[in-house]
């Protein structure tokens, strides 16, 4: 079995997979029970200021997306932050990390965006033993309308501002919850770097409606006859995060701030995944809420597993696939493949016909006996076919050899060259000559 | 040669060569990666789930499940394996539409179960074909411990007190380790000499040796091996068989189903196997079902298995009987055998009717006779060759807690003892946890 110790900014957890800041950390029954299934650490559902509680909806704080046999693909809540009084939490905090001193717990914290809130609250938990605190500027419902959680995060000054203060007023580390609320993640994350932040997390949830109810017209979930925008995750934000994480890992003015990931990961793999695009550890929502507290063990032994095949240490995983996230221009245009089509493995559903034939670039042949070949000179090689076959491995994409002829193009592959040398662009940089 | 199904007697090579070959393949083929995933993706990784409890070795199994969805079939058997080291047979061999397939929520929802049984073979198997033992064993403790039998309780006893690291010698009266894994199960359970190349992966652990022809109470005595060790394991499961109490059993070609079985299960060429035109087997238990379709899969003409209850109390599961009736073999319930006839070699056999009343199964004056060239006697085994200073409970040895018997130092768990159900995956548990009740007494006293 792998090492999955982890060494997060200098947070220790036995696992690098902790619970995000949601319901599954919102009291101490559930985090006491969390932690003896196996997670890693915790950050505590988000705290506010001290004063009167939070309010939540009573009807349905849930919206869902299923995919066949109702697997929960995604998931929507307009949920606030926690709505039990900061006392009974800071109780519950201290409590916990007492008994799991080597279990990670980080304390989510909103409060309005001045000074002397974000003084008081870091104050006020002190003496809490937690690990570290995390700022909660991501949630894009209720909370943002009164000028937090997103609110802030849109704003790089305000993100800046804030990481400031808290630098200032804890000696904390501090990890800045970025929301993918934006059109672009980097200037956030810059502005939370520029502020001092040890780290960021991501993503927060996603602006999103679920569905339509048909009948009474309003949006889900439907609090009596009406809806509004929830925050979106689990399954279907994944790729959303991946992509946010990678930015982040890649420029090189946040290339380095540690970043914890967040958004779908349900299995070992997407943690991998999360890790290999420069996560230094994952936090888990959605997975934990749709099957429980037990889910974390097979997230554990699929990753030891995985490090253990690749002789790999956990560090060595972290960040692994940051330089080969690269821009389109810097792909290489003389890689060319051609879609196989396995004939023993393939049942004949003629689903990439369809798809090639009325979509694509009509470069499959159907022939007597639904036999479906690749026609070579039509093949862009987009790998559509591949996608919507559903036998895996049954269509494949190969690589043309140098110098092999590429009967589409009737050119002959050519060595490694991309767009910015390109005689098509106007832009190309000219070889010198 | 020439016999066919119709040549009268007992005789060998009823069938052309190649249908043996088809007959005794793999019953249920293993899955492929792309119908384990299928499988296993439509698991709900239940909470509590009901499958788990209802395994007798208490199987994580929606942990393994998810460990076969999220492509780590290797997690999934060293989840399977910690719980039950002989997973891979059980996978086989468990009656799981009894056990945890038939509690499965999708089974109670829509009658269509998850394939429990076949995933745990997908992923046992994806191990073991690579040759790889995934426990390795804790520094010796220079204890010694003495398992008797080496059948499904005794392997599992063994290979959990040999990973405590203890040293184990396991003895056995037969040639060959396994019990019943390689004398009883079905052939078409677990072909391909699986219940050996289970074995031999298990021995990888490393601090077992095994004894094979050495028989308690012949060769050895339990005396002598409470004196040689520091605790003894017997897993000797029931080595006698029930009688028929019928008049004529004694006839030729009239034999206990069990040996029947054994001898198939050792013969390697089927073809040379004889077997009767007319089979009647008697019993209403895996046994019957088990000897009565491999008689059909040899070549006979007419099998038929007679039970002397009603349908709904035969121990066979009704997966079994209808696997038996698809095969073409004729259930009768409700007759007892009355008298076996022939000259020298049975010919028919008559039964009576039978009335279940409130003193218990009485014989109705009406009968009946079925013509038989072989009869197989199915109807039970019994504990025989036990030392006798072990106190019994009814026919089994008497065990409390985790099998300890009325000796000090002597546990037992297993068919040959009281309180199990006498299946495979039972005896598993029962030397399991009997393994674990020696290691925790044997460090107490350390
Ligand atoms: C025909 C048949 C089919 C079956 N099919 C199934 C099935 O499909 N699924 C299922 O779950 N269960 C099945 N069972 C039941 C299952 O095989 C048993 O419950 C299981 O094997 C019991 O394991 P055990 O270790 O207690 O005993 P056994 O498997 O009987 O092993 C006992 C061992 O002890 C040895 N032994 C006995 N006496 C002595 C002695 N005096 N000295 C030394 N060694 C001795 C024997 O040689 C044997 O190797 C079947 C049983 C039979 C008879
Ligand atoms: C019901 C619910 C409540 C949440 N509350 C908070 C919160 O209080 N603070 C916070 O930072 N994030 C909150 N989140 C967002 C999660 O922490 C996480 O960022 C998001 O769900 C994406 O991860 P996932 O795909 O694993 O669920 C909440 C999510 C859900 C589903
Ligand atoms: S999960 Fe169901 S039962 Fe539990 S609080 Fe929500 S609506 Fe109520």
């Amino acid at each position: 079995m792998a090492d999955l110790t982890s060494n997060f900014i200098g947070i220790k957890s036995p696992n690098p997979f902790w619970l995000a800041s949601a319901p599954p950390t919102d009291k101490e029954y559930n985090v006491r029970r969390a932690f003896e299934a196996g997670w890693g650490g915790v950050v505590w559902k988000t705290l506010g200021s001290e004063g009167p509680p939070i309010v939540n909806v009573s009807g349905p704080r849930y919206g869902a997306i299923w995919g066949s046999d109702r697997r929960l693909m995604g998931l929507n809540n307009i949920e606030l932050i926690t709505d039990r009084p900061l006392e009974v939490n800071l109780r519950e905090i201290k409590s916990v990390k007492r008994d799991y001193p080597d279990r990670a717990l980080v304390i989510s914290l909103m409060v309005p965006c001045d000074e002397e809130s974000w003084k008081d609250i870091l104050k006020r938990i002190e003496d809490t033993e937690a690990d570290g605190v995390e700022l909660n500027f991501g949630c894009p419902h209720g909370m943002a309308e009164r000028g937090m959680g997103s609110a802030v995060g849109q704003v790089p000054e305000y993100i800046e501002m804030v990481t400031r203060w808290v630098k200032q007023y804890s000696r904390m580390p501090c990890i800045v919850k970025l929301t993918p609320n934006v059109t672009s993640i980097l200037p956030p994350a810059m502005a939370a770097k520029r502020g001092g932040a040890d780290a960021v997390s991501l993503i927060n949830t996603v602006k999103s409606i679920t569905n339509v109810d048909l009948d009474s017209f309003s949006p889900f979930p439907m609090i009596d006859g009406k809806g509004s925008h929830g925050g979106y995750c689990g399954p279907a934000v994944k790729p959303i995060a991946l992509n946010m994480v990678g930015e982040i890992a890649r420029h090189h003015e946040t290339h380095g701030l540690p970043i914890s990931g967040i958004g779908g990961v349900t299995t070992w793999r997407d943690a991998a995944e999360f890790l290999a695009m420069g996560s230094g550890n994952v936090q888990v929502c959605t997975a934990a809420m749709t099957y429980g507290f037990k889910v974390v063990q097979e997230m554990i032994s699929g990753l030891s597993q995985y490090l253990d095949s690749k002789d790999m240490a956990l560090d060595d995983l972290i960040g692994r696939a940051v330089p080969n996230f690269v821009e389109w221009q810097d792909l290489n245009l003389n890689y060319v493949t051609k879609a196989r089509i396995d004939q023993d493995a393939c049942i004949k559903c003629g689903r990439c016909y369809a798809a090639c034939e009325d979509t694509s670039h009509q470069a499959i042949a159907m022939k007597p006996g639904r036999v479906f070949e690749v026609k070579d000179d039509e093949c862009v090689a987009c790998n559509l076919c591949v996608n919507v076959c559903p036998v895996e491995n049954c269509i494949t994409m190969e690589k043309l050899p140098l110098g092999a002829l590429d009967e589409r193009t009737g050119r002959k592959v050519e060595p490694y060259a991309n767009w910015t040398t390109h005689p098509n662009n106007p832009m190309a940089v000219k070889a010198a000559e | 040669m020439t016999n066919s199904q119709l040549t009268p007697g007992v005789v060998p090579g009823r069938l052309p060569a190649a249908a043996y070959r088809d007959h005794f393949a793999d019953k249920e083929p293993a899955f492929d990666r792309h119908e384990a995933q299928v499988a296993a993706d439509r698991c709900y990784f239940c909470h509590d789930a009901p499958c788990m409890t209802a395994c007798p070795t208490s199987i994580d199994i929606p942990l393994f499940i998810r460990q076969i969805s999220t492509g780590t079939p290797e997690a999934a058997a060293v989840t399977i394996w910690s719980q039950n080291i002989l997973g891979g047979m059980c996978g086989r061999v468990c009656p799981t539409e009894q056990l945890c397939e038939e509690v499965c929520v999708r089974e109670v929802a829509e009658g269509k179960p998850v394939e429990i049984g076949r995933l745990q073979r997908y992923a046992t198997d994806s191990v073991m074909a690579k040759g790889v033992h995934p426990f390795a064993r804790a520094a010796r403790t220079g204890k010694t411990v003495a398992v008797v039998g080496a059948g499904p309780a005794g392997l599992s006893a063994a290979h959990r007190l040999a990973m405590h690291g203890h040293d184990v010698t396991i003895y056995d009266a037969r040639r060959k380790a396994g019990g019943l894994n390689e004398y009883g199960i079905a052939a078409y359970k677990a072909p391909n000499d699986f219940a050996q190349a289970e074995i031999d992966w298990l021995m990888k652990i490393g601090g077992i040796t095994v004894k094979t022809g050495k028989s308690l109470g012949r060769d050895i005595s339990l005396d002598e091996l409470r004196k040689a060790h520091d605790a003894v394991f017997l897993g000797i499961g029931l080595a006698g068989v029930n009688a028929l109490r019928a008049e004529g059993e004694e006839k030729a070609m009239v034999r206990d189903a069990v040996d029947f079985i054994a001898e198939l299960r050792q013969a390697a060429d089927k073809s040379v196997l004889p077997i009767g035109r007319d089979v009647v087997v008697i019993g209403g238990g895996m046994t019957a079902v088990d000897a009565a379709v491999q008689s059909k899969l040899l070549g006979a003409e007419n099998v038929t298995i007679v039970y002397r209850r009603t349908q709904d109390k035969m121990s066979a599961s009704d997966y079994e009987q209808n696997h038996a009736a698809s095969k073409g073999v004729r259930i009768i319930t409700g007759a007892a055998p009355l008298r076996v006839h022939g000259d020298g070699a049975v010919r028919e056999i008559e039964f009576a009717y039978t009335i279940e009343g409130p003193d218990g199964l009485a014989l109705s004056s009406e009968t009946f006779v079925l013509k038989a060239d072989q009869v197989f006697k199915a109807i039970g085994q019994s504990l025989e060759g036990q030392p006798d200073a072990l106190k019994l409970e009814g026919r089994k040895i008497a065990v409390t807690g985790a099998g300890r018997t009325s000796l000090p130092g002597v546990w037992a768990g297993g068919d040959c003892a009281a309180g199990g159900n006498d299946l495979t995956v039972t005896a598993v548990a029962e030397g399991r946890d009997a393994a674990e009740d020696i290691h925790a007494s044997l460090m107490a006293k350390a």
